[in-house]
């Protein structure tokens, strides 16, 4: 009798129970083949003697060389200078734009708000090429007149040249950042610091700075970061001007004769320690974000300085801004993708605009075959990530299932991967796996959804999140089943979300060089890397009419996937 | 009508914590308002949810008008069972309309109802909680209080064998709440409907039950009609939990306890023998306070500390030796901060009860330093 109940039971319990398993097994296989089999073979590549992993032979040279010698010494020197200097511009220009918004009364700040997000859509190596046309030693819109009338030029092919380009790139990254942190910041806290009789410099000093502090310090790491990972100007300024990062090097030491990949991964391995490193540190300081709780998700309103007379100077300041970021790049491509060979502009050059370029990228067989494959491959990625992540979040939000801290932490680990050392560690993994992928589509599809992983699984567990669990209950309560409830219930109110997390993936997925730039092929050629083709032939010009295409693709793609997202957002 | 016996479900919270239901019976008869009435993580709600089957039991039997839905090897899927549940965040569906949000168990049910007759049961439970003509504004247009009632219309519309709540009047404002129970309790009354509700709140629970359990750290310790629950309280717990409390712990003696420096004179619960510890619970409108002495018995001098008015009584606490004594006074009664003012405890209103070691948490002493 009590046998044939415990054999009831588990005869009864026991599909079910193998079902969860089953999924949360296959999930997080399917994760460690994504992100764990690359950075096992990037180690393995790293410490490899020979050029596959398959007949291994361990050596230290690579790590020797990358650690050691002076050129590599020089290279990490090289790296941080310009990762910090890119990051603290950044931040300066974003914060100081953010504090005008969200701060003072500076006039018109919701349409400020818009324009400051502008240039978050205008892909890195677009955005490079544009400051190359503007400050280019001899050709450029601000050298040639410098020159002309001071007698000297500024080089853009030097270190303050990368941390002014890479600076000003990253600078909206920062303003989202730390207008959210203006946002977040109760305003009853510096009101209390008035009442308790401090004035408006010993409030900002011992209240607003202090509460700022880890929110300061966590988005300087970030920006760090993504400097250090950044390829676009590394690779188009800085090799030609013989300034050397992790990134380019990385990409020389497969591009130059003779190909070292032991090299290539050695770098990697350092650049992705430092990437983990930062990325650790800015973890911590997020915690303590939490820690001191100003970030409650509430949306406060702000007190704001009266600026007075110096509204018109914080206006200035953000017009320039907007000059610099948006207006003065875009003119620069416009102008330069409708003359034949690049020039100051002058008279007779504006005579002779032509529509060629235009012609060029239009009849080119690569371009379309970029144009294409970046969106099949942005749909391709978009699709799966958002698939994988849900079933993932619902695992890790709804389920007390064992290993679902697991599957969370997998899917955040290509956070610190660069693209680039995602480049080198897929080309070990398919040196060494039997799966024919290399050179094709496929293989970026993979580097793709690797990367866009941690963006698809914050985005779907946020969503997850917030709705809640008894809206779920109160289906079964009311005598709905597993389909109908998904169908009618959660689905409708995920929808939104996952929506919004597409669209993302799809977008960052159209500019994404680095991780790219290694693995493609005539065949599976992407826009952004036929653009830094381009560049290597020296087709100035139709690179300048590809940017302001993929600018327009990238802004009708945004406005109309938004609106779309919109719609489902409102009816939802 | 409802059975549970010996339920039991262990699991850890998200914060790591172990919460447990042990070995919980209770029976809920027809038509019944049954409330299981407890603190914050004593296992009401993880009852409440298993007898829903949102949660799945390690032991015990849940019968639901005789047919098992969950026991050794059953466990009835919660679609499957005939329950109407109104959640403590209401889980009103934010992307359908009043209408929709009410069809839906309707439309889901083994066999809907034509659109006619969903229309007339909506309309019905609509009406049944004054929500007519609502039917096509969107869910989250509603404000917390029509949005509780259109959980309860939810719950209500395909007319389910019981009603489960859950806290569903915690997220409103105290108007509104004082509101909502005089309706839930005359909707309960007029349907008829079984209902078992949870809730922390003591007020609610005696103001809406026909029977209460009260629960402490998984178990049942206390059950019975409200009255009796506040009139003879079997724990110390209970006495604190159900209204308001002065405790006068000591050891019994014949025909009353030792304490306050003498003995106070009370009669004895079943089972409680001289020697052993007692606890002797004072609710304050029980207590008389006089700024005389009236010669009666039980009767202790004491000075004021608190008179706080508060319209309908005045709030006393008066101390006797290191005795703080919660007292309630008629409003117009004439008594003076730090006077000195005598207490009686009525005979016919004290019981000693076993001492089970719960103390109600201690008045802080530092009344001297307040205004009044």
């Amino acid at each position: 009798m009590a046998t044939t109940t415990v054999a009831r039971r588990a005869g009864i319990r026991l599909p079910a129970w193998r079902a969860d398993v089953a999924i949360v097994a296959v999930a997080a296989l399917l994760l460690a083949y994504l992100t764990v089999v690359p950075l096992v073979m990037l180690l393995l590549g790293a410490v490899s003697a020979s050029g596959s992993a398959l007949d291994f032979q361990f050596t230290t040279r690579y790590l020797e060389r990358v650690l050691t010698d002076q050129a590599s010494l020089e290279l990490l020197a090289n790296s941080v200078m310009y990762a910090g200097g890119s990051a603290a511009l950044a931040f300066g220009i974003g914060t100081g734009v953010a504090w005008a918004i969200e701060r003072t009364n500076v006039p018109a700040r919701s349409l400020w708000y818009g324009i400051a997000l502008v240039p978050l859509i205008v892909p890195g190596i677009v955005h490079t090429i544009a400051w190359l046309f503007l400050l280019s030693p001899e050709i450029g819109w601000i050298n040639a007149p410098l020159k002309a009338v001071f007698g000297f030029s500024l080089s853009v092919y030097s270190l303050p040249g990368m941390m002014w380009i890479e600076g000003l790139h990253s600078a909206p990254l920062a303003f989202v950042l730390m207008s959210a942190a203006f946002r977040a910041m109760d305003p009853s806290l510096e009101e209390a610091a008035a009442a308790s009789r401090a004035n408006a410099w010993k409030t900002f000093r011992r209240v607003t700075l202090p509460l700022l502090l880890p929110s300061v310090a966590s988005v300087l790491l970030i920006l760090f970061v993504r400097a250090l990972e950044g390829f676009e100007v590394p690779a188009i300024i800085g090799v030609p001007g013989r300034i050397f990062v992790y990134t380019s090097r990385i990409y020389l030491s497969l591009k130059l004769y003779p190909p070292s990949f032991g090299l290539a991964a050695a770098y990697g391995l350092v650049l992705l320690a430092i990437s983990v490193v930062g990325l650790v540190l800015h973890r911590r300081a997020t915690r303590r974000i939490e820690r001191y709780a100003t970030v409650t998700g509430k949306a406060y309103r702000p007190r704001r300085l009266e600026l007075g007379r110096f509204r018109f100077v914080a206006l200035g300041g953000l017009g320039l801004y907007a000059f610099l970021a948006i207006v003065l790049p875009f003119l620069v491509l416009l102008y330069a993708s409708f003359v034949r060979v690049y020039s100051v502009p002058s008279l007779e050059s504006l005579r002779e605009l032509t529509l060629s370029n235009y012609a060029f990228i239009l009849n080119d067989d690569l371009t379309r075959t970029a144009v294409f494959n970046s969106i099949v491959l942005g749909v391709g990625a978009a699709t799966a990530v958002v698939a994988l992540t849900a079933v993932i979040a619902w695992v890790t939000v709804r389920t007390r299932l064992p290993g679902r801290g697991v599957l969370d932490f997998l899917a955040f680990v290509p956070i610190t991967i660069p693209g680039i050392v995602l480049g080198i560690s897929l080309i070990w993994v398919y040196f060494t796996i039997p799966i024919r992928i290399y050179g094709t589509l496929w293989i970026l599809l993979v580097a793709y959804v690797t990367r866009y992983l941690p963006y698809g699984i914050r985005g779907t567990s946020a969503a997850l999140i917030q709705v809640h669990r008894e809206l779920e209950e109160a289906a079964a309560a009311a005598g709905a089943r597993w389909w109908p409830t998904f169908r009618h219930i959660l689905l409708p109110l995920l929808r939104p979300a996952l929506v919004g997390t597409w669209i993302y993936i799809f977008i960052v997925s159209l500019r994404e060089l680095g991780s790219g730039v290694l693995l493609y092929s005539t065949q599976s050629v992407v826009l952004a890397v036929r653009i830094f083709d381009l560049r290597d032939s020296g087709n100035y010009t139709s690179i300048a009419a590809l940017s302001i295409f993929l600018i327009i693709l990238l802004v009708i793609l945004v406005t109309v996937l938004q609106r779309l997202g919109g719609r489902t957002i409102r009816e939802a | 009508m409802l059975q549970v016996e010996g339920l039991r479900k262990t699991f850890t919270t998200d914060r790591g914590g172990v919460r447990a239901v042990e070995d919980i019976s209770f029976t809920v008869q027809e038509g019944r308002f049954f409330t299981l009435l407890g603190p914050s993580g004593c296992g009401k709600t993880t009852t409440l949810r298993c007898v829903a089957g949102l949660e799945r039991p390690e032991a015990g039997t849940i019968r639901l008008d005789d047919a098992v839905v969950s026991g050794p090897g059953h466990f009835t899927p919660t679609y499957a069972r005939d329950i109407g549940m109104v959640f403590q965040s209401y889980a009103i569906w934010p992307h359908m309309t009043v209408f929709d949000n009410v069809a839906f168990p309707l439309r889901v049910s083994e066999r809907p109802p034509s659109k006619a007759e969903t229309r007339r049961m909506v309309e019905e439970a609509l009406a049944l909680v004054g929500l007519e003509g609502l039917e096509e504004r969107p869910a989250p247009q509603l404000s917390g209080g029509q949005q509780q009632r259109l959980a309860l219309a939810r719950a209500l519309v395909r007319r389910p064998k019981i009603l489960l709540l859950d806290e569903p009047l915690s997220n409103l404002d105290a108007k509104l709440r004082e509101r909502m129970r005089i309706e839930l309790r005359q909707l309960q009354r007029r349907l008829g409907i079984t209902t078992i509700y949870v809730t922390h709140d003591q007020g609610e629970a005696l103001f809406l039950s026909h029977r209460i359990a009260v629960m402490q750290a998984g178990k049942i310790v206390q059950e019975g009609a409200p009255r009796d629950l506040y009139r003879a309280p079997a724990s110390g717990f209970v006495a604190d939990f159900v209204g308001e409390a002065t405790f006068l712990p000591g050891v019994v003696t014949a025909g009353g306890i030792r304490a306050l420096g003498g003995v106070v004179t009370c009669a004895l619960a079943d089972g409680l023998a001289p020697g052993e510890k007692g606890l002797l619970v004072l609710r304050p409108e029980n207590i008389v306070v006089r700024a005389q002495p009236a010669g009666v018995p039980n009767e202790f001098a004491g000075t004021l500390r608190v008179a706080a008015f508060l319209g309908d009584r005045l709030d006393c606490v008066v101390e006797i030796g290191d005795l703080l004594v919660r007292a309630r006074a008629h409003p117009t009664t004439q008594l003076r901060r730090d006077q000195k003012v005598w207490v009686e405890f009525p005979i016919e209103h004290c019981t000693a009860i076993p001492d089970d070691g719960w103390r109600p948490r201690a008045l802080a002493r530092t009344f001297d330093d307040e205004e009044s």
